[in-house]
C-alpha cells in the first residue's frame, strides 16, 4: 500500500513489518520520530513488541544485546553522540554473534553541537564488526530494515540501516509499503542456534585466553566474508517478492562514463541530477553509489569502475590524520587491481554544510582540469 | 560412627554451583552464590558485569555454574537483564527468573545509572549486588561502597578513605520498588528465606549482600564467617527489608549492639587507624542505627504498605 | 550423595570446534583446586555432631555428606580453614600438607 512517510517513519515501519520483538531506544535528534511512531504501535498492538524506554543509549544496546541473546528479533536507533556512547556495545553484538539492526541517524559529532548531516559518526564505527547500509531514499530505507533483519539472523552478524539527517530522516515521500503477509514469507522468525536455554545452561562471553580468542575472531571475519554474496542474494529475493532489487551499490550511468562520481547517502541522488545537467553539456559521468560500506564490496567496485579514465570519490566525513574514509578505502580496493586510474578525493557537506547538483559541477571540474590529483584531500565549499 | 542419627541441613542439599572455581580462599562472594542458586533453583539466568565473579566462573569453555550466564558488559548488569527477561517474554518463557549478579563496583558506581533506570521503570529482574566493599577484580582499588577508614590501593594509609560508605539501600528506597533488603553470609538461612521471597515477586527486587574479601580487606581466609556475624552484630551491616521504599523490618534485632573495635582489629585494611578515628566510625554506626531503628518503629505504626 | 559430573579438559584442535561466540560447554571440575592449599582439613568423626555447618560454610563445595557423615573432597578444598573455625565442637584440625 502507498503512503506518503518520512525517512525516520519508514525505519519504523520497516521494524513494524520486520515483526521485531524488543526495540530498546533512546531519543535524540533527529531519530526522534523513528521511536515515536514504534512506540505507538507497541502501545496500540500495531507491533506485538516489548518497548523498553532505557536512559541512555548505551543501556540501549545493552537491553538489546540481553534480548536478542534471550532469541527475541531486536531493533533499535540512534545518531551521532548515542552510537558513540554505545561505541563499547557495538563490539559486544558483533563479538557476541547478536544480529541487532540498527538505523542510525548519520549526525555530525559535537562540538559544537550540530544535528545536522555528517557520515563521521557511522563510518568511526566501521570497524566494529556491524554492516553498515547507506540509503538514498525513503523506499530504500524501509526495504533495507526488512532484509537486514534476513541478512543479520543468517550471519548472526549485527547491521544498521544509515540516514542523511534532515536530508532523508525528515523528508517525505511515497513509500509502497509491503504487506505484512508477504515479509512474513519473506522473513521467516528469528530462530538462533545459540540462545539462552535454562534446561541447557551455558556461560556466554566469558573469560577468553589467547588461546581462544583468535579462532572465534577468525570466525567472525569469515562470516563478514560471505555478506557480500548474501546481500545480492537477499536483494534478488526480496525483487522476486515485491519487486525492487537493491544490492551493495546503486550504479547510475557508469557503463560509458570518462568521470565516475563514487558517493554515499542522500548525496547519490543529487548526484543523478548533476549528471544528467552535465552529459547536457558533453560530459560523460556517471555515479557509483556504495550502500554496502560494510562489508566493502570490493569486486563490483573494481568491475563498475574498470573502464573509467577518472574517478571522483566524494566523503561528507573525514578521518584526521588521514582523508575521507570513503576515498581512502575505494583506492585501497583498486590496488594491485587498478592502480593507474587516477583517484580524485573531495570531502564535502561537513556538518550538514548543503551538497547541491552545483556541488557536483565544481566537483567534476575540478576533475576534469587535472590528470592526476595533486593532493589527497580537495576540500569544496569550505570559506577560505 | 553415628550412622542412627541424621544429619541435619539447614539449606537443600542439592548444589547448583561445582568445585573447582577460581575463587580465592576463604571468599565471601563465592558463599553469597551458593546460597542465593539454592533459593532459586534451575529456571534463572544470570547477567554478571565484570567483578569477580566474572571471573570466579571460569573461563571459556567452561563454566562453574549450572544455570545460563550472560557475561555483560561492566556497566549494564540491571539494563542486560531488562533485555535478557524481555526477550525471555517475548519467546513465551514468562517463568525463568532473570538476575543481575554484579559486585558493589558494578553496582555503586559504573552500574547505578543503568540500575536506577531499571528501579525506576520497576522492570521485572532480581538485581543481587555482593559486597566486598571495594574494585576487587582489578586488584584492591576503592568503590563507593568502600567504609571510612578502609586502606585500598587507591586509598593509601596516608591517604585512606575519608567519604562514607555510599548508602545503596537507602538510593534504592527512594526509587519504591517492591522489594529490598539486606543479607550477610553469616545468616545464610535469612539469606535463602529473601532470596526464596524475591523470587516470587514481580517487578525491581534489589538484595544487598555482605561478602567479606580476605584477599582485599587483608584478613584471615578463616575469618570470613565470623566478620559476617560480627558485622551485623556491631550494626555496622544491619539486616533488614523495605517494602515499596516505605516499610521497613528489622530481621535481626541486637540485644546488645556490639562495639565495632573487635571487627575492626581482625582486617588489616583498618589497622592503620587511631582511637580517634574508630571513635567516629563507632559514632556513625551508632546514628545510623537509631536512623534505621526510628524508620522500622514508624512503619510498624502503619497499617497499609502505601506505594 | 555427591553426583560424579563430567570433569574434562576441552582442547580445540581447530577453529571449526570452536563456537560462534565464547559459549561454555563444560564445568571447571577438572581444575583440582585442591592443589593450592598448604594445610587441610581433618574431621574427627568421632566427635562431630553433625550440625552440618561445615558443610553449610565451605566456599568451594568441598564438604559433602555421606552417611550422614561430612566428608571432606580433598581434590577441590582450597584450605580456607572456615570449616575448622566454625565448627561448634572444634572437631575439625588444620594440619599441614604432607609434601
Amino acid at each position: 500500500m502507498k503512503k506518503v512517510i518520512m525517512g525516520n517513519h519508514a525505519l519504523s515501519f520497516g521494524a513494524m513489518l520486520g515483526r521485531a520483538q524488543v526495540i530498546a531506544a533512546y531519543p535524540i535528534t533527529p531519530q526522534t520520530q523513528v521511536v515515536e511512531l514504534l512506540s505507538e504501535m507497541c502501545a496500540d498492538k500495531t507491533l506485538d513488541a516489548k518497548f523498553i524506554k532505557v536512559e541512555s543509549e548505551h543501556s540501549a544496546m545493552a537491553a538489546c544485546l540481553g534480548a536478542s541473546l534471550a532469541g527475541a528479533r531486536t531493533f533499535t536507533a540512534t545518531s551521532s553522540q548515542g552510537l558513540a556512547l554505545m561505541h563499547e556495545l557495538l563490539h559486544w553484538a558483533s563479538g557476541g554473534r547478536m544480529p541487532v539492526v540498527m538505523g542510525n541517524i548519520n549526525r555530525a559529532m559535537a562540538p559544537g553541537w550540530s544535528i545536522w548531516a555528517d557520515q563521521n559518526d557511522s563510518l568511526s564505527q566501521r570497524d566494529t564488526g556491524w554492516m553498515q547500509f547507506y540509503c538514498s531514499n525513503n523506499q530504500e530505507v524501509l526495504d533495507t530494515v526488512i532484509q537486514a533483519f534476513k541478512i543479520s539472523e543468517k550471519l548472526l552478524i549485527p547491521s544498521m540501516v544509515i540516514l542523511d539527517a534532515f536530508s532523508l530522516s525528515h523528508t517525505y515521500e511515497i513509500v509502497d509499503v509491503p504487506e505484512q503477509e508477504k515479509v512474513d514469507e519473506y522473513l521467516p522468525p528469528f530462530n538462533p542456534q545459540i540462545k539462552i536455554t535454562p534446561d541447557e545452561p551455558h556461560a556466554f562471553g566469558g573469560l577468553t585466553s589467547p588461546e581462544h580468542y583468535f579462532e572465534l575472531r577468525y570466525k567472525l571475519q569469515k562470516e563478514m566474508e560471505k555478506a557480500p554474496a548474501l546481500i545480492e542474494e537477499t536483494g534478488k529475493e526480496y525483487e522476486k517478492m515485491f519487486g525492487r532489487y537493491l544490492g551493495l551499490v546503486d550504479e547510475y550511468r557508469c557503463d560509458d562514463a570518462d568521470i565516475i562520481l563514487i558517493t554515499s547517502g542522500t548525496m547519490g541522488s543529487t548526484a543523478r541530477v548533476a549528471i544528467e545537467e552535465l552529459r547536457q553539456e558533453g560530459i560523460k559521468v556517471g555515479n557509483l553509489r556504495i550502500k554496502a560500506f560494510r562489508p566493502f564490496p570490493f569486486e563490483i567496485v573494481r568491475n563498475i569502475v574498470k573502464g573509467a579514465e577518472k574517478i571522483a570519490v566524494v566523503d561528507r566525513n573525514i578521518s584526521y590524520g588521514h582523508h575521507g574514509m570513503f576515498y581512502e578505502e575505494v583506492k585501497s580496493a583498486l590496488y594491485g587491481h587498478n592502480d593507474s586510474v587516477p583517484i580524485f578525493g573531495f570531502i564535502a557537506g561537513l556538518g550538514g554544510r548543503d551538497i547541491t547538483p552545483s556541488t557536483f559541477k565544481e566537483i567534476t571540474n575540478l576533475t576534469l582540469k587535472k590528470k592526476r590529483s595533486e593532493e589527497e584531500i580537495i576540500w569544496i565549499g569550505v570559506k577560505r | 560412627m553415628k550412622k542412627e542419627k541424621k544429619m541435619t541441613l539447614s539449606l537443600p542439599e542439592e548444589e547448583l554451583m561445582n568445585s573447582g572455581h577460581l575463587a580465592c580462599q576463604g571468599c565471601g562472594a563465592t558463599l553469597a552464590m551458593r546460597y542465593f542458586l539454592k533459593a532459586l533453583g534451575q529456571k534463572v539466568v544470570f547477567c554478571i558485569p565484570a567483578c569477580c565473579w566474572s571471573i570466579i566462573d571460569g573461563p571459556f569453555p567452561y563454566s562453574s555454574l549450572d544455570v545460563p550466564i550472560f557475561h555483560c558488559a561492566f556497566e549494564t548488569a540491571a539494563v542486560s537483564a531488562s533485555g535478557v527477561k524481555a526477550g525471555l517474554e517475548m519467546v513465551g518463557d514468562t517463568e525463568t527468573t532473570v538476575v543481575a549478579w554484579a559486585g558493589d563496583g558494578g553496582t555503586f558506581d559504573i552500574g547505578i545509572q543503568a540500575l536506577s533506570a531499571v528501579a525506576e521503570r520497576n522492570d521485572d529482574i532480581l538485581y543481587v549486588c555482593y559486597d566486598n566493599e571495594a574494585y576487587m577484580n582489578t586488584g584492591i582499588q576503592r568503590s563507593s561502597a568502600t567504609p571510612y577508614g578502609a586502606w585500598t590501593t587507591t586509598t593509601p594509609v596516608k591517604h585512606f578513605k575519608e567519604r562514607p560508605k555510599k548508602d545503596i539501600d537507602a538510593i534504592m528506597a527512594a526509587h519504591r520498588i517492591p522489594y529490598i533488603a539486606t543479607a550477610s553470609i553469616g545468616y545464610p538461612e535469612d539469606l535463602f528465606r529473601k532470596a526464596k521471597k524475591a523470587k516470587e515477586i514481580k517487578g525491581t527486587r534489589f538484595l544487598h549482600i555482605y561478602a567479606p574479601c580476605p584477599t582485599g580487606w587483608k584478613s584471615r581466609p578463616e575469618d570470613t564467617i565470623r566478620l559476617a556475624r560480627m558485622v551485623v552484630q556491631n550494626a555496622t551491616f544491619p539486616i533488614y527489608e523495605i517494602e515499596w521504599g516505605e516499610k521497613y523490618t528489622l530481621n535481626i534485632k541486637l540485644k546488645e549492639k556490639k562495639p565495632i573495635n573487635d571487627y575492626l582489629k581482625i582486617q588489616g585494611r583498618f589497622r592503620h587507624l587511631t582511637g580517634k578515628e574508630i571513635a567516629l566510625m563507632q559514632d556513625e554506626v551508632d546514628r545510623k542505627w537509631e536512623r534505621l531503628l526510628s524508620l522500622v518503629n514508624s512503619s510498624r505504626e502503619k497499617d497499609q504498605i502505601p506505594r | 550423595m555427591r553426583k560424579k559430573k563430567q570433569a574434562q579438559k576441552i582442547v580445540f584442535k581447530s577453529e571449526k570446534d570452536v563456537p560462534l561466540m565464547a559459549m561454555s560447554t563444560g564445568t571447571m571440575l577438572h581444575n583440582k583446586t585442591g592443589a593450592w592449599r598448604n594445610i587441610k582439613p581433618v574431621i574427627d568423626l568421632d566427635n562431630c555432631i553433625q550440625c552440618g555447618i561445615c558443610w553449610k560454610f565451605c566456599p568451594d563445595v568441598s564438604i559433602f555428606v555421606e552417611d550422614e557423615l561430612p566428608v571432606i573432597d580433598y581434590d577441590y578444598c582450597k584450605g580456607c580453614g572456615i570449616c575448622a573455625e566454625e565448627c561448634p565442637t572444634k572437631c575439625i584440625a588444620m594440619v599441614e600438607e604432607e609434601k
